[in-house]
């Protein structure tokens, strides 16, 4: 306990005299590190809009990092830390939109598409195979397919 | 003089795009040749009238003409030669004369390249053409004019955007437009369908090479996108799902399905309609992506300066177009005639899968790229989507597409039953199984999506293996003969396949194994990363053309051997302030050694850049297969195009047999 | 195939339509706050003129009033600025600054050559402050009610149409 008390102060005091220049605070650990790494990765920044809080140079985006930092030293979990910002600034900062009911049909469309696509092959599949709506007994037919014969030379090409 | 000369030449060609878009389709509709006939000429005109114009702007720019708006507000004279003349289309105005330039180019190539066409094709195609170029016109001489002047010029200009100066930026958006662009001819030829009550297996033929170019040309320049901000952007990233990357993505993942299914319909008579909505619906997506990037409607790092007047001019332009297209498809597409039979097991079902596929992943994009914007106008708050989302809908829905494209060209059109099939390829699955399952072995660390990832990968490469081998086999000729009887085509679809599993290859080898770390180094300083040794000697000032640079030096060793050094740049243009970060990559076949500056970090603050500096050190297995993969694509585009069988004298048969098959004297 | 089938990709591209149009009208850059209609986050700060004394947010409790972030590095902040010397002169409802990152000597300076609308300053020099109120760019300003609960944010400059429309209003509204 007091070693990690000892850590966050030491961690802040870093943090503060690097504030100017907007540098990475020094590492205190290469997993902690990685694994803020892959939550500042699904948050927005909220100055630089398209960029990562990962990415972004912007000075907010430099102080929500600290913050992050502090509040995963401190124990928080990837969710806490995550409400933590929701709180403040609204879904807004998550690239992982959040399974809710108005983003249902965003994260259920694919899928949903996904069945009626398959649906809609398996019916054009069944047509097809039984003949219905082919082009079969149509009059020029022929001439058709004698043009396209004469248009493959090679046989079987792709 | 000058500008005043292109603004007239633009007037002149939206007079001449008028005629064009309006006369041959009267005169296609009444069957009269004089109408029809003037076709060509007005593409011709048109072209050498925008030509001229684009012609007039770059001359500015190359000149420094600080009197013309868009010069002095993109341009600077320090600035060199090439990226002067790049500049000419940096910006909105400057863009879309180009998008206009492209369009004109086209329709000049169609007008050359399909003379044999049957006259009322031809006339409407170029008509339609013709119709899109009014747009682009009108939208370029009434709200975006690239000639205005500015009064009293300007001493020296902003500068361009020190994010362009480079040479992939210059070359990437005349790459992307030509494929978007050329989308427009496959629009074309199906309108021209539509209105023309009559679609079969040739009118595929024809508009095929045009499709398959136009894919082909958007491969690459979405591939410079991606590969200018790997090197560019500092962090190494390639794709990041922003809404300007997917508004180019939506209409490759369209002109992919459309090229198949363009293969059905001319092999097998079958799928018209739906091809025809392929085609509708691949430009629809280039013009809703020139919306999404002009209108401020959407956040990007790509977008340009906006203005809701501008925004409402593109809408109204896509709701006449796009709408027109699909009122026109909604009355006209149940008439195009039937296609063929075919059994629930055989390349057509196939290709079939393989296009739901495709627009399923299409429509996905375009969900969660939009889906932001739907909440936001509904009043229900704003969110946002980001590459967790498109990850997690991408591969899922495009690994049975791939999985699909090792069996599809194995299988035979009509009928390909399974058990032929097994027989065919169970040697191939097994071997991409045990790769697929000892590769990430071999890289240092097994994980299941490296498996999944490298099986496809290694299944397409089999699979393509055995389709040659098959085909090498069955075919009666001997020698070197047996390879020269297959077709451009035949070639062009092995290469592309192949280039798409090389593609695979670098991606699930990115994301399973890069290493990425930020250090603090001081000069002298080294650090190991991912088995190499990076000593960093530290960052000196100096001068660049229209900048200072602030170069670090960075040697790359392995084993104690010295590779490379690299020199990472930050750079600051004197015109604008900015700063550019400038990586520096050690490229390799396996892999690439990417180092890049963040910021000095040393006792002295900001300003001491001679201490220690905070480094970006990444180690990206495989990463160039990803853009390798996509240019072995595009070539496999362009070879497929060479195909014998679009060349002219089998086209005048063709077109003869069709004059006899409409009622005229019979061919030979 | 059903004739109205043949329609459906018209319609959906209509429903994009309408979309699009919507957004049109909409800045995608905003974002909005999430703390409307909650209490507001405490604070205890050094204050701006008297550095030796502190302001706290249950000191405010039982008043309508004003919290605008500003700074002496923000240039939006002189477009607001003569709105809110109109708006303090006019004792509507008091305006407390929040002094978001930045220097006390800079920002006093500034005050003195611009006006002090603010009936105090407090000084927020990290942004920690700023963080829990959700701030991401400057100016900002928050309405909030005598029970302190946030009831309204303005993000960028706060225009005569704001006040008009919507804060004053709704502020005579709170005060009852």
């Amino acid at each position: 306990m007091i070693a990690a008390r000892r850590a966050l102060l030491g961690v802040l005091f870093a943090a503060a005299a690097s504030a100017w220049a907007a540098a990475p605070t020094a590492p205190s650990g290469d997993a902690l590190d990685a694994r803020l790494k892959r939550l500042e990765t699904e948050l927005r920044c909220l100055v630089c809009q398209n960029q990562t809080l990962a990415d972004s140079n912007a000075d907010l985006a430099g102080d929500l990092r600290k913050e992050v930092r502090e509040l995963a030293l401190a124990g928080k979990s990837d969710d806490e830390i995550r409400a933590y910002l929701v709180a403040r600034y609204g879904d807004f900062v998550l690239y992982d939109p959040p399974l809710k009911a108005i983003t249902s049909l965003l994260w259920l469309g694919p899928f949903a598409l996904l069945a009626g696509g398959a649906v809609l092959w398996w019916a054009v599949l069944r047509r097809r195979a039984r003949g219905e709506g082919t082009a079969t007994g149509q009059t020029d037919a022929e001439a058709a397919a004698h043009a396209r014969a004469l248009l493959e030379r090679e046989e079987g090409s792709s | 003089m000058i500008p005043e000369l292109g603004h007239f030449a633009l007037i002149l060609a939206l007079l001449v795009a008028v005629a064009q878009g309006t006369l041959p389709l009267a005169g296609a509709a009444l069957d009269e040749p004089r109408l029809m006939q003037l076709a060509r000429p007005a593409a011709r005109a048109q072209f050498l009238l925008v030509a001229t114009a684009f012609a007039c702007l770059a001359a500015s720019f190359i000149g420094n003409d600080f009197s013309v708006l868009n010069v002095a507000s993109n341009s600077n004279s320090e600035l060199p030669l090439h990226y002067r003349f790049a500049a000419t289309w940096g910006s909105h105005e400057g863009s879309l004369l180009l998008w206009t330039l492209m369009l004109a180019c086209w329709t000049l190539a169609v007008s050359v390249f399909s003379r044999h066409l049957p006259p009322a094709l031809l006339a409407r195609v170029i008509a339609v053409m013709g119709l899109v170029s009014v747009g682009f016109l009108a939208f370029l001489l009434f709200t975006s004019n690239p000639f205005e002047r500015l009064v009293p010029a300007a001493a020296e200009g902003r500068d361009l955007n020190p994010l362009l100066q480079d040479p992939g930026m210059v070359i990437h958006p005349p790459m992307l437009y030509m494929g978007y662009v050329g989308f427009s001819v496959a629009f074309s030829f199906a309108i021209a369908a539509l209105l023309g009550g009559r679609l079969d297996a040739t009118w595929a033929r024809w508009s095929r090479p045009w499709t398959t170019v136009a894919w082909a040309f958007l491969t690459i320049g979405i591939a410079l996108g991606s590969g200018w901000a790997y090197y560019t952007l500092g962090w190494g990233g390639w794709w990041f799902w922003d809404p300007v990357e997917n508004a180019s993505f939506m209409p490759w993942l369209t002109g992919t399905a459309l090229i198949h299914s363009l293969a059905v319909t001319e092999k097998r008579g079958a799928f018209k309609s739906w091809t025809v909505l392929l085609a509708i619906v691949a430009f629809s997506l280039s013009l809703v992506g020139t919306f999404l990037v002009r209108s401020g409607v959407l956040t990007s790092v790509h977008a340009f300066a906006t203005d809701p007047a501008r925004g409402v001019f593109i809408l109204a332009f896509l709701a006449i177009v796009i709408g027109g297209s699909l009122t026109l498809f909604a009355t006209r597409a149940g008439k195009v005639g039937l296609g063929g039979k075919f059994e629930m097991v055989s390349r057509e079902s196939m290709l079939l899968a393989n296009n739901v596929l495709l627009v399923v992943a299409m429509a996905s994009v375009l969900l969660g790229t939009l889906y932001p914007l739907f909440l936001d106008a509904l009043n229900l708050g704003k969110i946002s989507v980001g590459p967790p989302y498109f990850d997690a809908v991408f591969y899922p829905l495009m690994a049975p597409a791939l999985f699909l494209m090792g069996v599809g060209p194995v299988a035979r059109w009509s009928k390909a039953p399974v058990p032929e099939l097994w027989v065919r390829l169970r040697w191939t699955l097994g071997v991409a199984v045990v790769a697929g399952l000892v590769a990430p072995v071999v890289m240092g660390r097994w994980s299941p999506l490296v498996s999944l990832g490298l099986f496809l990968a290694f299944w397409i490469f089999a699979s393509t293996a055995e389709t040659l081998r098959s085909r090498l086999a069955g075919s009666p000729r001997r020698g070197i003969a047996k390879l020269t009887a297959n077709s451009g085509s035949y070639y062009g679809m092995l290469l592309a396949h192949l280039g798409l599993g090389v593609f695979v290859v670098g991606v699930t080898l990115v994301k399973g194994y890069e290493i990425e770390r930020d250090v603090r180094l001081e000069p002298g300083e080294s650090v190991s990363v991912g088995g190499y040794d990076f000593r960093f000697a530290g960052v000196v000032p100096g001068p660049g053309p229209n900048y200072r640079a602030l170069t670090g030096t960075v040697e790359v060793r392995k084993d104690g051997r010295e590779l490379k050094t690299l020199k990472p740049e930050k750079r600051i243009y004197n015109a604008s302030g900015q700063t550019m970060t400038i990586a520096a990559i050690d490229v390799g076949l396996f892999g690439d050694r990417y180092v890049s500056l963040g910021e000095p970090v040393g006792a002295g603050g900001a300003e001491d850049v001679g201490g220690a500096w905070a480094v970006r050190i990444y180690i990206k297995p495989f990463i160039d297969w990803i853009w390798a993969g996509a240019f072995l694509m595009a070539i496999g585009g362009f070879m497929a195009v060479s195909d014998r069988r679009y060349r002219l004298a089998v086209k005048r048969k063709a077109s003869a047999l069709w004059g006899e098959v409409r009622g005229g004297a019979p061919a030979d | 195939m059903k004739a109205w089938r043949w329609s459906i990709p018209l319609a959906i591209f209509a429903i994009l339509v309408v979309f699009l149009w919507l957004g049109l009208w909409r800045d995608p850059r905003i974002v909005p706050s999430p703390l409307i209609g909650k209490p507001a986050p405490a604070f205890r700060l050094a204050q701006l003129h008297r550095p030796n004394e502190t302001l706290q947010l249950d000191d405010l409790k039982g008043q309508v009033w004003l919290l605008n972030v500003w700074a002496s590095w923000c240039v939006s902040c002189r477009e607001e600025h003569p709105l809110l010397l109109q708006l303090a002169q006019a004792k509507v409802l008091p305006l407390y600054g929040l002094d978001y990152k930045d220097q006390p000597a800079a920002a006093l300076a500034w005050l003195a050559q611009n006006g002090d609308p603010y009936t105090a300053s407090i000084v927020d020099a990290d942004g920690r402050v700023g963080i829990d109120y959700g701030v991401y760019g400057v100016p900002e300003t928050f309405l909030i009610d005598k029970a302190g609960v946030i009831r309204y944010k303005q993000i960028g400059p706060i225009t005569l149409e704001a006040l008009k429309d919507r804060i004053l209003p709704l502020a005579r509204e709170l005060q009852k």
